[in-house]
């Protein structure tokens, strides 16, 4: 599997990154080496094979639904880069 | 200077206080500054605990670590206190909730002295992609102490704190452990909860003690082990009392053939295996060499499996709503994009992207399913040799801990977890005992891993190993 350039792009559109310039040409060659060492599963064969999904054994874990505070607004908020009293604030959206 | 919990237990009996006991390690810290291995230590909290446990010790109502002084990894919530990833994008957060593994140490009167530096959201293998700087290795400080975890290492080595927690999800306990000459257990897939652990690979990722003491990793195991409302993955499976070691009857156990054949595992790695396996023989155990003919798949299905799942648990880090905005931010695009951007490091970029593709809709079934069905391959393969096995052993590391700024590809960086990826793809137990010494006088560890929910099996053989070793 080859790397290309549109490949770049649009898997960073996906994860909501951006490479430009170098980086840009780093990240090109780090993925290409990443995903062709990930090729080598191929070789492995698993016709017939489920594949793994869950690693608990548990199955089926329930509680009651009992209503309990877990966060404050206040303490919800408290991390945010930026608010106001009650809000999460976010750079302009629109420009008018 | 307390090196484990038997000293500190030694101290108290002979009229030392808690508190005295913290100013010890806390000086310590300080001389040892240039270790990085501390983000922050928690100096007010940390005496104020120490005061209220020396008045339960005279109360008589002391819970069992009482004397425990405790390292966080810095992925680890302790409310109140500021945890980071060691990452710019968590810089200034503070945690709204203390995890379970952590609640459960607080309840039995440990006191927690700070937070401990790591790879960025645990991901690397020599502690040099924290974002606040590398953690040196306090044998030789000019090499790495070994990652994820090379703070909880650093500091359980240096004797900064009697024990500390990390975190491993493709050895990132057991690889710095054998780097420092200290104790560090990854328990089975679910024995002890992940609430308050900041995620990297749900399906991976295990709390787990640093320790300078077999005793002192048993009686971590058995305090934070058990169920937990906030964790459905958390067995419900009743603890067992790892801290009474038995000696084992007549043991079978397996070497992976291929471990020792590896090319790039130090020669000395293998003589110490070919001498314990030895000593095992003669005594009257069954030591015999199995075929696993999967190591070279382990670390690319591994890399699979994990990215993908790191590419969805850091989705949530959007500038918005915690953690860092990028000032340039204009728009909701613009705000993720560059939050994201300038927050992340190299190495978390990398690894988003590379879940990120093996996620996506043209490569999903080709590499993420597939990760998947090699995953049930491995686990099966391994089930069948315990059906055979009591215990297998293994080297932890293929060497020895090596220089700072020595591996700059990060293939080759990924492949220092080698020995330890197996027990995470397959959720055993394992653990790293200090056994190797090698000629240049650092140390190396020998990995136990025992079947599913075994760890009363991995401790009984681990502490006669020590004895016989």
């Amino acid at each position: 599997m080859k790397i290309t350039d549109e490949i770049v792009d649009h898997i960073a559109h996906l994860a909501r990154l951006k490479f430009e310039g170098d980086k840009k040409i780093a990240i090109k060659e780090d993925m290409n080496n990443i995903i062709s060492f990930m090729d080598k599963l191929s070789e492995v064969p698993t016709d017939n094979v489920e594949p793994l999904i869950f690693m608990s054994d548990e199955i089926n874990v329930l509680r009651e639904d009992i209503p309990v505070v877990s966060l404050t607004q206040t303490e919800a908020l408290k991390n945010a880069p930026k608010k106001d009293s009650d809000y999460f604030r976010i750079p302009k959206v629109l420009d008018k | 200077m307390y090196q484990n919990f038997a000293e500190v237990k030694k101290a108290l009996s002979s009229g030392v206080s808690v508190l005295e006991i913290v100013e010890t390690y806390l000086s310590k810290i300080n001389e040892n500054s240039d270790l990085n291995a501390f983000l922050e230590v928690f100096e007010e909290t940390v005496k104020q605990q120490a005061l209220e446990v020396d008045k339960k010790i005279k109360a008589g109502n002391a819970g069992r670590l009482a004397g425990m002084v405790i390292g966080l990894k810095d992925n680890l919530c302790y409310k109140g206190h500021k945890v980071s990833a060691s990452s710019q994008i968590l810089q200034n957060f503070e945690s709204l909730y203390t995890g379970t593994a952590v609640q459960r140490l607080l309840d039995e009167d440990a006191v927690i002295i700070g937070r401990l530096n790591c790879d960025e959201f645990a991901m690397g293998s020599s502690n040099e992609n924290s974002a606040f700087g590398p953690v040196k290795n306090p044998i030789n400080k000019n090499l790495v102490p070994g990652g994820s975890s090379g703070g909880s290492a650093a500091a359980v080595c240096a004797g900064l704190c009697t024990a500390a927690l990390g975190s491993d999800t493709g050895g990132s306990i057991r690889q710095p452990a054998s780097f420092t000459g200290t104790f560090g257990l990854k328990p089975t897939y679910g024995r002890i909860s992940r609430h308050g652990l900041i995620a990297y690979a749900s399906s991976f990722d295990q709390i787990g003690p640093f320790t300078n003491s077999i005793e002192d990793s048993a009686l971590l195991l058995e305090i934070m082990a058990g169920c937990d409302a906030y964790d459905s993955t958390a067995t419900s499976r009743s603890v067992e009392k790892y801290t009474s070691f038995e000696k084992p009857e007549k043991l079978k156990i397996a070497v992976l053939q291929e471990s020792l054949e590896t090319e790039g595992v130090d020669s000395e790695v293998v003589s110490k295996m070919n001498e314990i396996i030895e000593k095992l023989k003669k005594e009257g155990h069954t030591v015999e060499n199995v075929s696993f003919p999967y190591l070279e798949y382990m670390v690319p299905t591994y890399y699979v499996l994990t990215t993908a799942e790191a590419s969805s648990n850091l989705s949530r880090f959007d500038g918005v709503h915690y953690g860092y905005r990028s000032s340039e931010a204009v728009g909701v695009e613009a705000t993720y994009i560059n939050s994201r951007s300038e927050g992340f490091g190299p190495e978390v970029q990398r690894r988003i992207m590379a879940g990120t593709f093996v996620l996506s809709n043209e490569f999903y079934d080709a590499y993420y399913t597939k990760g998947q069905k090699v995953r049930r391959v491995l686990r099966d393969k391994t089930d069948e040799i315990y059906k055979n096995f009591d215990l297998m052993i293994l080297p932890t590391t293929p060497s020895t801990a090596f220089q700072i700024n020595a591996v700059k590809d990060p293939i080759q960086m990924y492949l220092q977890d080698i020995f330890t990826v197996h027990a995470n793809l397959t959720g055993n137990p394992a653990i790293s005992l200090p056994l190797g010494k090698h000629s240049s006088g650092l140390p190396f560890g020998i990995q136990v891993m025992a079947n599913h929910f075994k760890e009363k099996d991995l401790f009984n053989f681990s502490s006669y190993l020590i004895e016989i070793a």
